[in-house]
C-alpha cells in the first residue's frame, strides 16, 4: 500500500506545471519556490541570448555599437532592470536555499509537526531578511538604471 | 557519476557565481552608482573599453569561469524543469539536448573570449 506522501506526490505530479503552483499547506514558501524557478528560467533565457549578443564585437566596432545602441532603447533598459530583479531573487533566495539544505545556522533538525516551530522561528525570519536586503538592493538598480547616466 | 554528485556541482556553481556574477553585474550594470561614490569606470561598454579589458589575463580567466559555472547551473536547473513534465521515455533525450545546447554555448562564448583576448 502507498504511503499518504507518496500519493500526495503522485498527485502533484499529476497536476504538472499547474502543480509547481499549487502551494496546499506549504503557503509562502511555496511560491517562493515558484519565483524561484520562474526567475531562474528567465536568467537561463538571458544567459543563452547574451551570450550570443557578446559575439557581436568581433564583428567590429560598427556591430558592437550598434548593438550597445539598441540596448539604450527604453524596452531594453526596463528589460535590464528585469533581468536585474531576477537575478538578485534568485541569488538571495538561493543563497537561502542553500543555508537551509544544508544545515546551516538553522540549527538541530526538528519533525514538522503543527505549530511548525523550526519552520517559523528559525526559517521564516531568512526569508524576511533576505527579501528585506533584496528590496534595498533592487532600489538601488532601479536608481542606476533609470535615473543615474551610465 | 550519481546524479546527487551533479546536484552538488551545480550548488558548487551557484555558489562561484553568487561572487562572480555580483562583480559582473555591480561593474557592467551599476556604473552610475559606482560613479556617484567616487569610483568612475568611464563608459564600460565602449568598443575600446570592451576590447582593452578583453586583453588581460585576470578577465579572460573570470568570464571562462563565469561562463562554465552559468551554463551549468541554468542549464541544469532547466533540465530539473523538463524532466518533471517529461515522460520517464523521453527523459535521455531531453538530458541529451540540455548538454548539447551547453556544450554549443559555452564552446561559441569561449571562443568569443579567447578571439577577445589575443586580439
Amino acid at each position: 500500500m502507498r504511503s499518504g506522501g507518496a500519493a500526495r506526490l503522485q498527485v502533484r505530479r499529476r497536476l504538472g506545471v499547474r502543480g509547481w503552483i499549487y502551494a496546499g499547506r506549504y503557503g509562502i514558501d511555496r511560491y517562493l519556490y515558484v519565483l524561484q524557478r520562474v526567475s531562474g528560467l528567465g536568467l537561463v533565457l538571458y544567459l543563452l541570448l547574451h551570450i550570443y549578443e557578446t559575439g557581436a564585437r568581433l564583428r567590429g566596432e560598427a556591430a558592437w555599437t550598434a548593438t550597445m545602441a539598441l540596448f539604450r532603447h527604453p524596452v531594453f533598459v526596463f528589460l535590464e532592470f528585469v533581468v536585474f530583479a531576477g537575478f538578485i531573487y534568485h541569488a538571495l533566495n538561493g543563497v537561502r536555499l542553500m543555508v537551509a539544505e544544508l544545515g546551516w545556522l538553522l540549527g538541530a533538525p526538528a519533525r514538522p509537526v503543527y505549530p511548525y516551530g523550526s519552520s517559523l522561528s528559525r526559517h521564516r525570519p531568512w526569508v524576511y531578511a533576505l527579501m528585506l536586503l533584496g528590496g534595498v538592493l533592487l532600489a538601488l538598480a532601479a536608481t542606476d538604471i533609470f535615473a543615474l547616466p551610465g | 557519476m550519481g546524479e546527487s554528485r551533479w546536484w552538488l556541482i551545480s550548488l558548487a556553481a551557484a555558489a562561484l557565481m553568487v561572487v562572480l556574477l555580483t562583480i559582473h553585474m555591480g561593474l557592467m550594470h551599476l556604473t552610475g552608482l559606482l560613479r556617484a561614490t567616487g569610483v568612475d569606470l568611464g563608459d564600460v561598454r565602449s568598443f575600446a573599453e570592451v576590447t582593452a579589458r578583453g586583453r588581460s589575463v585576470t578577465q579572460l580567466v573570470f568570464y571562462l569561469l563565469l561562463l562554465a559555472a552559468a551554463l551549468y547551473h541554468g542549464l541544469y536547473g532547466l533540465r530539473s524543469v523538463l524532466l518533471e513534465v517529461t515522460p520517464p521515455r523521453g527523459q535521455g533525450l531531453i538530458s541529451g539536448l540540455v548538454l548539447l545546447a551547453g556544450l554549443v554555448a559555452f564552446a561559441y562564448g569561449a571562443y568569443v573570449t579567447v578571439r577577445t583576448f589575443t586580439g
